[in-house]
């Protein structure tokens, strides 16, 4: 039956071409995925897994826990391993920290996404143009202006020494806080901007009909915008959370030695230390945080969104 | 003052920037009443109902229930709740949760709410819904959840926004019914705002007809349908055949009224019509009779349309002195009329159904 083979061979043919359109259109970004992502990521975790010489350099081929077994344990000169928590508390620290700055950030971030969501149409657009305008200066130029700020002979010390609020300036370059508040400002659009997409398109009659029911302002507040916000803080808390851990031109300016972070910690073995082996895995243990981080998203947090 | 008033507006005037929404409006609705807010839109229905739930504050003017003073009371102190015309449910909650919101916010206990929720789900007809989300739920089952939900603090005032809008046809035919069942049996005054007047005829115990931010009647459906006070309302409920006409003299109890078409008509005296002023005459077109020509009383006129409607047929007219009516025939006694366009008949008036207005 010459009709069916024909059939069948046309099938076939389609078949091939429907492939090759397929393997056309994903292979560009596949390609990319592969080369750009899970290469230097191999890459990274194999670099972890050699030995370092004396002078810093990579022995390949030479394989070695010692980058991991160093993240803990410090080796003494008799080859004797004790626990060392230095790094340990440098991940945790740039864990709060991030935490801290996220917090900070949803807290002035929130009001903001709300003010703006709740201008006239016209306003709107304007104002979350307003919102990148600090983007527009380099991030480096964005850091020494908050050390004027915050040194000890900054403007805000002077003023408050000036209206006898302080007696000595207060330290607040090179600590903790100053970092956290050098964080926020960077990563502040990445809270209001999802979160602002998300109150844009509540209803807000649901605002009246709460009202209508008895919610004072701030049960409005928890019970019908909060919920509707819900997904864009979600992003928000993510967009800002996640490059806050790795950050690294903010807390190296303004954290000074005391208050490192992961990033600059790994800066630090690429670097000055030369310890390749030892700066990726590290940064193979920040990328696990951040992973981990995400999982306790999605099996803690989502479920609460599904509510 | 009885105690029977559940609210009243006391001279409310309410401007947008120079845009006058309301105008003056003096307003007394009862206790237990079904109260239709009719107009088209833009009269000001809307903002009246509005500045009785609290979301706006009137410019001038009073807002009282039950005789206490509310004009400034802010909306989640009123008791007071409202049926949006978008229904307005909170989308991260389920209809039982909805239905819980204003008793839960009033810090009624957890047995309490479970209670009311279980009943008021019953009332409205949704038992197996309630875990459903709002999303899930058809616009009729949306809007039950809206109505149980502003039912369920068992409120002094409901106030519905054009609720059945949303709806189509027969299923808005359902709603009206089974509105009117639950102000029965709930006993609370319903405050219902609608531009559709045969929904307003058939629900409402009064209507408030409204145009241009003022109230231009308050009376029962049959007051407003028969007797309307102006020509706005006999054009805007239902439909009227307006012919120009001229106040006579008055003879004893009775004022002449003389049609232009070459009808006598005649009305109690009343210190509003004076000889010679000019007047409007409203006739509904079911009051209309259609006759042969020249038959006995009637006006001579020429058939220009007919249109057939299922139960009942149009029938354009244009009268001699070139004025155009519509009379509205039963199907069953149209054939004894010739109804083609140019056929002369005579149109017969039922005296008792003319409505004398000022022009």
């Amino acid at each position: 039956m010459p009709d069916t083979d024909n059939s069948d061979r046309l099938e076939r043919k389609r078949g091939r071409e429907a492939w090759r359109v397929r393997a056309f259109t994903i292979g560009p970004a596949a390609a990319m995925l592969i080369l750009l992502t899970l290469l230097p990521l191999g890459l990274m975790v194999y670099i972890s897994l050699q030995e370092r010489d004396w002078s810093g350099s990579v022995i390949w081929g030479n394989y070695s826990f010692e980058a991991y077994i160093r993240f803990i344990f410090e080796r003494k000169l008799d080859d004797s391993l004790q626990l060392n928590a230095d790094y340990v508390r440098i991940f945790a620290r740039s864990f709060w920290l991030s935490l801290l700055t996220t917090g900070l950030s949803l807290l002035v971030g929130f009001p903001t996404a709300l003010f703006i969501a709740t201008r006239p149409p016209r306003w709107r657009a304007t104002l979350v143009f307003l919102t990148t305008v600090p983007f527009w200066t380099n991030l480096l130029v964005r850091n020494y202006a908050w050390i004027l700020l915050l040194r000890d002979t900054g403007p805000i010390n002077a003023g408050l020494q000036e209206l006898g609020v302080i007696d000595e300036p207060l330290a607040m370059l090179y600590t903790n806080f100053a970092v956290s508040v050098g964080l926020t400002y960077s990563f502040l659009p990445f809270m209001v901007l999802p979160i602002y997409a998300a109150m844009e398109k509540m209803d807000f009659r649901l605002v009246e009909a709460s009202f209508d029911l008895y919610a004072t302002r701030l049960q409005t507040l928890w019970q019908v915008m909060i919920p509707a916000a819900w997904p864009g803080i979600i992003a928000g808390c993510i967009l800002v959370f996640v490059p806050c851990l790795g950050s690294y031109v903010t807390p190296a300016l303004l954290g000074g030695g005391k208050s490192m972070m992961v990033g600059n910690l790994i800066g630090l073995q690429f670097g000055a230390a030369r310890n390749w082996p030892f700066g990726a895995a590290l940064g193979f243990a920040l990328l696990t945080l951040i992973l981990l981080s995400m999982l306790f998203y999605v099996f803690k947090v989502r479920p609460e969104e599904n509510r | 003052m009885g105690t029977d008033i559940s609210i009243s507006a006391r001279n409310v005037i309410k401007d947008f920037g120079s845009f006058r929404a309301l105008d003056d409006i003096s307003l007394e609705i009862h206790k237990n009443e079904f109260f239709t807010l009719l107009g088209p839109s833009g009269c000001g229905k809307t903002t009246l109902l509005r500045l009785i739930a609290g979301f706006e504050v009137p410019t001038r003017g009073h807002i009282e229930l039950s005789g206490q003073d509310i004009t400034n009371v802010p909306p989640f102190r009123r008791p007071v709740n409202t049926v949006f015309q978008s229904y307005a449910l909170f989308p991260h909650l389920t209809c039982a949760q909805n239905i819980g919101f204003g008793l839960a916010r009033l810090g009624r206990g957890k047995s309490e709410i479970d209670e009311v929720v279980r009943r008021m789900l019953k009332l409205v007809k949704l038992e197996e819904l309630a875990s459903r989300k709002p999303h899930q739920l058809s616009g009729g089952q949306q809007q039950r959840v809206a109505l149980a939900r502003a039912l369920a603090p068992a409120p002094e005032l409901l106030l519905l926004d054009e609720p059945l809008s949303a709806l189509d046809q027969k299923l808005r035919k359902g709603m009206q019914i089974e509105l009117k069942r639950l102000q029965r049996e709930t006993g609370v005054t319903f405050i219902f705002v609608t531009h559709d007047q045969e929904e307003a005829l058939t629900m409402s115990d009064r209507i408030g007809v409204m145009s241009d931010g003022l109230l231009q009647q308050v009376g029962t459906p049959r007051e407003i349908y028969n007797h309307p006070a102006n020509r706005f309302v006999a054009d805007f409920i239902g439909e009227s055949n307006f012919l120009a006409a001229g106040v006579g003299d008055t003879a004893g109890e009775y004022t002449a009224v003389a049609l232009d078409c070459g009808y006598r008509h005649r009305v109690p005296a009343s210190r509003q019509l004076q000889p010679g002023d000019s007047v409007v005459a409203a006739i509904r077109p079911e009051s209309l009779v259609l006759t042969d020509s020249g038959a006995e009383d009637s006006i001579a006129a020429t058939v220009t349309d007919a249109i057939y409607f299922g139960t009942d047929t149009h029938c354009h007219v244009e009268l001699d002195n070139r004025e155009a009516l519509v009379i509205r025939l039963q199907n069953a006694r149209v054939d004894r009329v010739d109804l083609n366009p140019g056929s002369r008949v005579g149109v017969r008036f039922d005296p008792d159904a003319i409505q004398v207005l000022g022009d």
